[in-house]
């Protein structure tokens, strides 16, 4: 069983100023086993993965390969390949403007010359023997995206290669092209290449994998073998079952009853990027989308912002029918939105808090009616004290700020609004805890106030805290719809991992 | 709260303007000790009898009007677009010939035929911009290479509407709007500049546009999600800098008194987007000062003029001009900036570290 | 589930790639072209020297064509091509008038020098400084021309008797020339340029096809944050593909002197535009990491046969030259962009 380990990483730590993103993980990788890492957002697998290739360096502990006798300490990718360990990322880190042969051989090669017979026979062997179907001297746009996935794969496992790390291969494929790329992997397992495989689809997990080692906080939650633990525990783990903050729970005020009077609803809603899908929701209720990353749950209130391309589906507003196909219609009708990537979709980073605050509002009043600069120092001011946002000034850039105050700045701006209806895809992510808090109490107060809530968020506990109904996604589809009692911890990780392996 | 908004007045990008103010006082500080009778300014009569200003300072103003107002309708497009319009001058061009063509479409020339010619003017300029714009916010074609097209056909163009016989357009109308008013000694492009400087500051006073062009500019995707459509405020840079290039077009041709299709408004592109650059905008689109590119304008202006003064060969003031261009742009390159901070960063860990040692001494 | 694919059989011809399809309608469109002047022109367009005559006085066009097709394919521009013509003739020129003795092969050294100087200059701004290399290409612009007419406002006429015989040398095929009126064969005549025009074009298609730097060069234009992930170094190759663009157009440089032997400030004016407009006729895309000399050769026949055939015509030959180039442009930007947003819609 020893000699069976090909990598050993133990007591990792990885300190970001503030931020302790990896104390003291152990992660194990044996010849020939598939090894999956779970871990909900920021629970460090991006973060293990990266120092484990070198992209970060660690601030304490140490890594073991077979065939070297002293821990090794990995600087770069490149260093990291040396050792035999290769990554594949989600994503494609190919060109596409090249052949297929191409893209597994550029940057490897020493030769100063290219000799494309030699390269391509090379390339169509090794595709062959993989059961990769591309042809070496096909550009490689011209493959689908599982194909060129298994492209990247080949590259990786061309080199002398003991680890392959895959990080999130799947969640831009579709079934057949996972079922593809799943039977690539276990050939490599087949061949003795131990397999790091990270992925949020807990199907694929108990399909291919051996093991899984569980993070959480980027603390260790353990190692287990698939067949011991059943999907709802592995669920349990991911999301932390152990409610240790119940004092937390009690400083809260009680959840508001929401009205009767439906502000939002929508029919057979579907947009480029979600399936169709029934949703309302009442004044002064707070409703919650969960499921894990991938399911959906970002993609559904994308479509009733009118984010992606809406392609189907009735929407009413307060009973009146109405037509949402962008964000300014939305918005219109008294809708705002908190988008999941702040960084992306939120801030507009070189401008100042104050503009940032104003934004929306600005919009909303049209172009002829701008806001007076002193009346925007007004409204930035009195948001700035009311969510206690902490910056140098309403002049300083807001890409200057912390992640949690800017995540502040831009609850400030649709607050501005006065919006009936506000959608907060992830607002706590990646903040500190404080702030989290902060953000649950407005969040609760807001409702109490009469204005309706959806709360996305991937910790359990604070949607069962804020949220008076939970609509459960899985695999882009809404499985269940939780409400009063039956909002438990188990209930709704129950729905999440679905019944099907609940006594594996 | 008293703190904040002290702050707030030293952080208002005024820091922007720092490099363009040192090279404009030190062209200044230079003449004066050149030859301080380069700021003499004088009264005399031009060829229609009328009293003008003569002198350094006020050919610089004069000479620049183009540039400056081009600069301005730049900078706009730079800060929604993050790219440059290249076919300025091959445009300006156009509306140089659209211009003439309409006045000598009517028998005489009067205050009435010139306002038709620069209303009909601005809309047939703002029609070519707005294919430009249409290519880069639609199309998505960056914004060097889809004006490259008017940018090499634009002046054929202007031959075309208006022949190889590029006529004389001779009025005191139109020397009043290319030189000087009877009775007022100040250049009248120098109002052109001011005219549209004031409808600018207008128009970024009293509509919301100057937020939309920054946000876009910032981050297209986050502002499409507040509600603001990215292609309508490309469009709109465009059409705005449409009529800069056709104001910028009618004063050139108005002070030749005729279309000069080989030389109107030739490489003004090229100055107009080193305006841009040198007044401190990024190139890269977001925030702007429009009045810093006007400062920029000047200050290549000023330029041209010093070395004009110390017999500089004309043709040889390109060469100056580059590299005046690598100085600048190398000093606000990315990697310099982070450089410098860098050492700064470790000159005052350095002191800090002196200061501890001495205190625990 | 293996092996049902691909293994065993036979080489499948693939299907024309972006940069063959983009090539492919360039030289159809040249073709065509042609064929059509030589129906309805008649005249010069049948005889062999008609084509030469394209090679001949567009040769510095080609080899500038190439230097912009090296670095638009690795994402980058460069403006400064023209000036660096117009300084190299000049101080060629300059030079060979300096004394009769000058040798033709230091002058060649000094315009590859000129060319490779502003290569090192640009690519180091470029790539190392991070600066926009349409910026520093303009500085290059004007700073090239600057020079050119601080050496020398006037034309100077280069009358060096050795470089005068090497102008006059031309290549000379009996078998495509044609009988005069008055009986004599006359051989068709290529000029020493376009052989290195020819000879540039062949060996930058071999740089770019066979050699790991030309295909670097592909993977950052085609996307530069997956090259560096690839293993490339980025920096180093940017850097190399201004350098070669540099010395290129150092060598259009002589190759102008050749074909038209005296310096003058206003050489090559706007060729840069001229040579963009060829490479993205040829296929470059605007984008980078799709493109092809080939290609950017054709472009450059189009764009001379289109000056020929105007010239031949009663119309005003610049203006409708200029023209006809703007429509060509706009014509092959909008069919790239079409290109490019149908493969954007397939992977979705």
């Amino acid at each position: 069983m020893q000699d069976d380990i090909i990598l050993t990483m133990r007591g990792i730590c990885k300190v970001f100023p503030g931020v302790k993103a990896l104390s003291n993980v152990d992660f194990t990788l044996r010849r020939g086993k598939i090894h999956a890492l779970m871990g909900e957002n920021g629970a460090g697998k991006s973060t293990l993965i990266k120092v484990l290739t070198g992209v970060y360096s660690m601030d304490g502990g140490e890594i073991r390969i077979e065939g070297h006798d002293s821990p090794i300490i990995i600087h770069s990718p490149q260093e990291a390949q040396s050792y035999g360990i290769s990554t594949v990322y989600q994503e494609i880190s190919l060109c596409p403007n090249l052949t297929v042969a191409e893209n597994m051989y550029i940057g490897r090669d020493s030769a100063h010359t290219v000799n494309w017979k030699q390269r391509e026979k090379k390339a169509g062997e090794l595709l062959d023997s993989l059961g990769i179907p591309a042809r070496p001297r096909q550009q490689l746009a011209s493959c689908s995206l599982a194909v060129q996935q298994m492209v990247a794969i080949a590259r990786a496992v061309d080199t002398e290669c003991k680890v392959l790390i895959l990080d999130e291969p799947t969640s831009s494929l579709d079934d057949k092209e996972v079922e593809m790329l799943f039977g690539l992997m276990r050939e490599l397992k087949s061949r003795g290449v131990g397999i790091v495989f990270v992925t949020h689809f807990l199907e694929q997990v108990y399909e291919v994998s051996d093991q899984i080692t569980v993070l959480r906080n980027g603390e260790l939650v353990g190692e287990y073998d698939v067949e011991k633990l059943p999907q709802v525990e592995l669920v349990a783990k991911m999301m932390g079952k152990d409610l240790n903050d119940l004092a937390e729970l009690e400083q809260f005020g009680k959840k508001s009853v929401p009205g009767d009077e439906v502000i939002y609803e929508a029919q057979e809603l579907s947009s480029t990027e979600s399936k169709p899908f029934d949703f309302r929701i009442r004044k002064g209720e707070v409703n919650g989308f969960t499921g894990l990353l991938g399911s959906g749950r970002s993609e559904s209130v994308r479509a009733i912002f009118g984010a992606d391309h809406v392609t189907g589906g009735k929407v009413k507003i307060r009973g009146k029918d109405v037509k949402i196909s962008n964000p300014h219609d939305a918005m219109k009708n008294g809708v705002g939105y908190l988008p999941e990537d702040r960084k992306r979709d939120g801030i507009i980073a070189d401008l100042s808090v104050r503009d940032n605050i104003i934004l929306a509002l600005q919009v909303l009043n049209g172009m002829g009616r701008p806001i007076s600069r002193q009346k925007a120092e007004e409204f930035a001011d009195e948001y700035i004290e009311a969510l206690n946002i902490k910056t140098a000034s309403t002049e300083t850039p807001v890409g200057s700020l912390s992640g949690g105050n800017q995540q502040k700045v831009i609850l400030a701006r649709w607050l501005l609004t006065h919006p009936d209806y506000l959608i907060l895809d992830e607002p706590t992510r990646g903040i500190d805890v404080g702030t989290k808090l902060e953000i649950q109490k407005l969040v609760l107060k807001l409702a109490s106030e009469n204005m309706s809530v959806t709360f996305i968020s991937s910790e359990i506990e604070e949607m069962l805290r804020t949220c008076s109904r939970l609509i459960v996604m899985r695999d882009r589809n809404i499985v269940g719809e939780l409400k009063g009692e039956e909002l438990t911890q188990a209930n709704v990780m129950n729905t999440i991992a679905g019944g099907e392996r609940q006594n594996a | 709260m008293h703190d904040r908004k002290t702050l707030s007045r030293g952080n208002n990008g005024l820091g922007q303007l720092l490099i363009p103010l040192i090279a404009l006082a030190i062209l200044i500080l230079f003449n004066l000790f050149r030859d301080p009778g380069f700021y003499a300014i004088g009264i005399s009569v031009n060829n229609s009898g009328n009293k003008v200003l003569t002198g350094n300072i006020i050919s610089v103003i004069d000479s620049a009007s183009e540039l400056a107002i081009i600069a301005m309708g730049m900078t706009i497009v730079t800060a929604a677009t993050g790219g440059q319009d290249i076919s300025v001058g091959a445009v300006g061009t156009i509306a140089g010939s659209i211009f003439v063509k309409i006045l000598k479409g009517f028998a005489g020339i009067n205050i009435w035929t010139v306002l038709l010619g620069i209303l009909v003017c601005c809309i047939v300029t703002v029609l070519f911009t707005s294919f430009n714009g249409m290519l880069v916010s639609v199309f998505r074609i960056q914004p060097m290479i889809a004006t490259l097209i008017l940018f090499s056909c634009g002046r054929s163009i202007a031959y075309w509407i208006i022949g190889s016989a590029t006529p004389q357009i001779i009025s005191p109308i139109i020397s009043a709007m290319g030189m000087t008013i009877p009775g007022i000694p100040i250049p009248t492009p120098i109002f052109g500049v001011i005219l549209v400087a004031l409808v600018l500051v207008l128009l970024f006073r009293f509509t919301t546009l100057r937020l939309y062009t920054e946000s876009v500019g910032v981050n297209q995707g986050a502002a499409r999600l507040n509600g603001i459509n990215p292609v309508a405020i490309k469009m709109l840079s465009f059409v705005i800098l449409g009529i800069c290039v056709a104001i910028a077009g009618i004063i050139g041709t108005c002070r030749m008194g005729q279309v000069s299709l080989k030389t109107l408004l030739v490489d003004i592109e090229m100055d107009a987007i080193l305006a841009v650059a040198i007044g401190g905008n990024s190139l890269g689109g977001g925030r702007f000062r429009i009045g810093a590119s006007v400062l920029g304008a000047y200050i290549i202006q000023m330029l041209t003029t010093t070395l004009l003064a110390m017999r500089v060969d004309p043709v040889n003031i390109k060469a100056y001009k580059a590299v005046m261009i690598i100085i600048i742009v190398v000093a606000g390159s990315p990697v310099i900036k982070r450089k410098l901070s860098q050492l700064w960063n470790r000159l005052r860990a350095g002191r800090a570290k002196v200061a501890v040692q001495k205190g625990g001494r | 589930m293996k092996k049902d694919i691909t293994s065993g059989a036979p080489r499948i011809r693939e299907p024309l790639n972006d940069t063959q399809l983009l090539m492919t309608i360039t030289i159809c469109i040249f073709v065509a072209m042609y064929a059509a002047a030589m129906i309805f022109m008649r005249g010069g367009f049948l005889k062999a020297q008609q084509f030469f005559d394209l090679l001949n006085d567009n040769a510095y066009l080609i080899i500038i064509s190439c230097s912009l097709t090296i670095v638009m394919i690795g994402g980058g521009i460069n403006i400064s091509v023209g000036g660096v013509i117009s300084l190299t003739v000049m101080a060629c020129a300059m030079y060979l008038e300096s004394s009769s003795s000058t040798s033709i092969l230091t002058t060649l050294l000094l315009a590859l020098g000129i060319g490779l100087a502003f290569g090192l200059l640009q690519g180091f701004l470029i790539s190392y400084l991070e600066i926009q290399p349409f910026i520093v290409t303009l500085a290059g612009m004007f700073l090239a021309r600057g020079l050119t007419t601080i050496l020398s406002v006037n034309p100077v006429k280069v009358t060096h008797e050795r470089f005068l015989n090497l102008v006059k040398t031309k290549v000379e095929i009996a078998w495509l020339g044609y009988t005069a009126k008055n009986g004599a064969l006359i051989p068709a005549k290529l000029e020493i340029g376009a052989v290195v025009a020819l000879m540039v074009v062949v060996l930058v298609y071999l740089m770019l096809r066979y050699t790991r730097l030309g295909r670097n060069i592909y993977a950052i234009g085609g996307n530069q944050q997956s090259a560096l992930m690839l293993g490339i170094n980025v920096k180093l190759t940017r850097f190399w593909s201004y350098v070669l663009s540099g010395s290129l157009s150092g060598l259009a440089g002589f190759v102008f002197l050749m074909h038209k032997p005296a310096g003058n400030a206003s050489v090559a004016l706007r060729s840069e535009m001229d040579a963009i407009a060829s490479s993205i006729i040829g296929g470059t895309l605007l984008t980078g990491g799709v493109g092809n000399v080939i290609g950017s050769f054709f472009g450059t026949m189009i764009l001379g046969t289109i000056q020929k055939i105007i010239a031949l015509s009663p119309l005003n030959a610049s203006w409708w030259q200029e023209m006809a180039n703007g429509a060509m442009l706009g014509l092959f930007i909008m069919l790239q962009s079409v290109i490019l947003m149908r493969r954007h819609n397939k992977k979705h």
